[in-house]
């Protein structure tokens, strides 16, 4: 069996359109809205939450024989907060003003449904490679749409793009929508993207 | 007594865990189809939180502050692990306990009260609370200083979320009767309404009290 067999393609991208955790499955919502009023933080936690589903189904799927399955749900939440605990430190120390802005979040990756799902719903039954890929594609498929919210909101909030102004746009008084740096708004921009993925792939499948 | 009322009030419209923080969200859309088990969620989730957040509490300012176990050792990094093992293991025992004597209520939670252990809402008052511990009760109304404030806190909040999930509730089983277009259905139009709703409830922001 080669490392790129087709199945295992399939396991990596199957998260980044169709069954998209954010769009489809409705997990992970919390941390997705809370942290996209800019784009830096945005995409700083979609690769947290990507390393973490990855290693977290990693360990998992490799102990996966030897865990009792009454007390599977403390073990994978031991995992989790072990991980959670390695990227909140390193955050702390080498990206710090982030770390100030994500506050609790971080800690929240814990209770993200898409972790506990991919573990129970995959690494409990797969291997450790086809949950490595199954990790990253989930966690990618999280960060693409926090990546488009974070943009949406934070171009027309503060006319700006990962803290630099952009010079043209910021004359307008448009690109300068308090309404977008609240949360509110969050809300809505998630409900219209959710739109549109499905409208896009009801048409493919027609 | 005026701090807890203010905090009270507070945790409940302004810090509201739904519409200012988006905490427990997942559950918060799964679960609202229809009033009566949004409730039992809602209520379970109070008990919960009514439980865990003083707990949390007493553990960080007992155990994990700077000072406390051992002296010039601040154990605070380990505060994720024990915060979500407290979590887990109370909702077990709640469970368990609920079980055990009044069956007809763990019958009407049914699936919910497990899933309890990963709501966001339940990490996130815990994680909230750690953060409010610093600051100064004399000039901020959501400082947490002692035990009292802690539980008040839960208390507020859960009933914030209670009262969140209720009323979407109440409005999707309304819906059912509009017209929506096809591909905003379910999911999205869900999501439109509760970001409406919190605009709604940002009125309540300058609240002071």
């Amino acid at each position: 069996m080669s490392l790129f067999s087709k199945r295992n393609k399939e396991v990596l991208t199957a998260p980044l359109n169709l069954d998209n955790p954010v769009v489809s499955q409705v997990l992970g919502i919390c941390s997705a809205l809370a942290v996209t009023s800019q784009l830096e933080p945005s995409i700083v936690m979609g690769l947290s939450v990507t390393v973490i589903t990855a290693f977290a189904n990693v360990i998992i799927s490799l102990l996966r024989n030897t865990i009792p399955s009454r007390i599977r749900i403390i073990i994978q939440l031991v995992v989790v907060a072990t991980l959670v605990t390695i990227v909140s430190q390193m955050l702390k120390a080498y990206a710090y003003d982030v770390s100030v802005q994500l506050s609790v979040y971080v800690g929240l990756i814990i209770s993200n449904c898409i972790l506990m799902g991919r573990l129970e719903a995959f690494a409990m039954m797969n291997g450790p490679w086809e949950s490595f890929l199954d990790g990253i594609g989930s966690g990618l498929g999280y960060a693409w749409v926090l990546v488009v919210v974070g943009f949406v909101r934070e171009l027309l909030g503060a006319a700006s793009l990962l803290g630099h102004e952009i010079p043209f746009i910021s004359e307008s008084d448009f690109f300068h929508n308090g309404m977008m740096t609240m949360p509110a708004m969050a809300l809505i921009i998630c409900g219209c993207v959710i739109w549109a993925h499905r409208a896009y792939n009801d048409r493919e499948k027609k | 007594m005026e701090h807890l009322l203010s905090l009270f009030v507070r945790s409940i419209f302004v810090d509201n865990m739904i519409f200012a923080f988006f905490l427990g969200m997942c559950s918060y859309l799964a679960v609202s189809k229809t009033v009566k088990t949004a409730f039992g969620l809602g209520v379970a989730v109070v008990f919960v939180l009514v439980v865990t957040v003083p707990i949390n509490y007493l553990l960080q300012t007992r155990v994990l502050g700077p000072n406390c176990l051992i002296d010039g050792v601040d154990l605070s990094f380990l505060s994720f692990i024990l915060f979500i093992a407290v979590i887990a293991g109370i909702v077990q025992l709640v469970e368990m306990v609920v079980e055990r004597f009044s069956p007809s209520l763990y019958a009407a939670l049914g699936i919910f009260l497990p899933l309890i252990a990963v709501n966001c809402a339940i990490m996130g008052a815990s994680l909230f609370m750690q953060q409010r511990i610093q600051m100064d009760p004399a000039t901020s109304s959501q400082a947490i200083s002692d035990i009292t404030d802690a539980f008040v806190y839960a208390l507020g909040s859960g009933i914030g979320w209670l009262m969140a999930i209720v009323a979407l509730a109440a409005i999707r089983e309304k819906m059912a009767y509009t017209n929506v277009p096809k591909s905003l259905q379910g999911l999205g139009i869900t999501f439109i309404t509760v970001g409406l709703m919190a605009m709604a409830f940002m009125c309540f922001s300058g609240l002071n009290l």
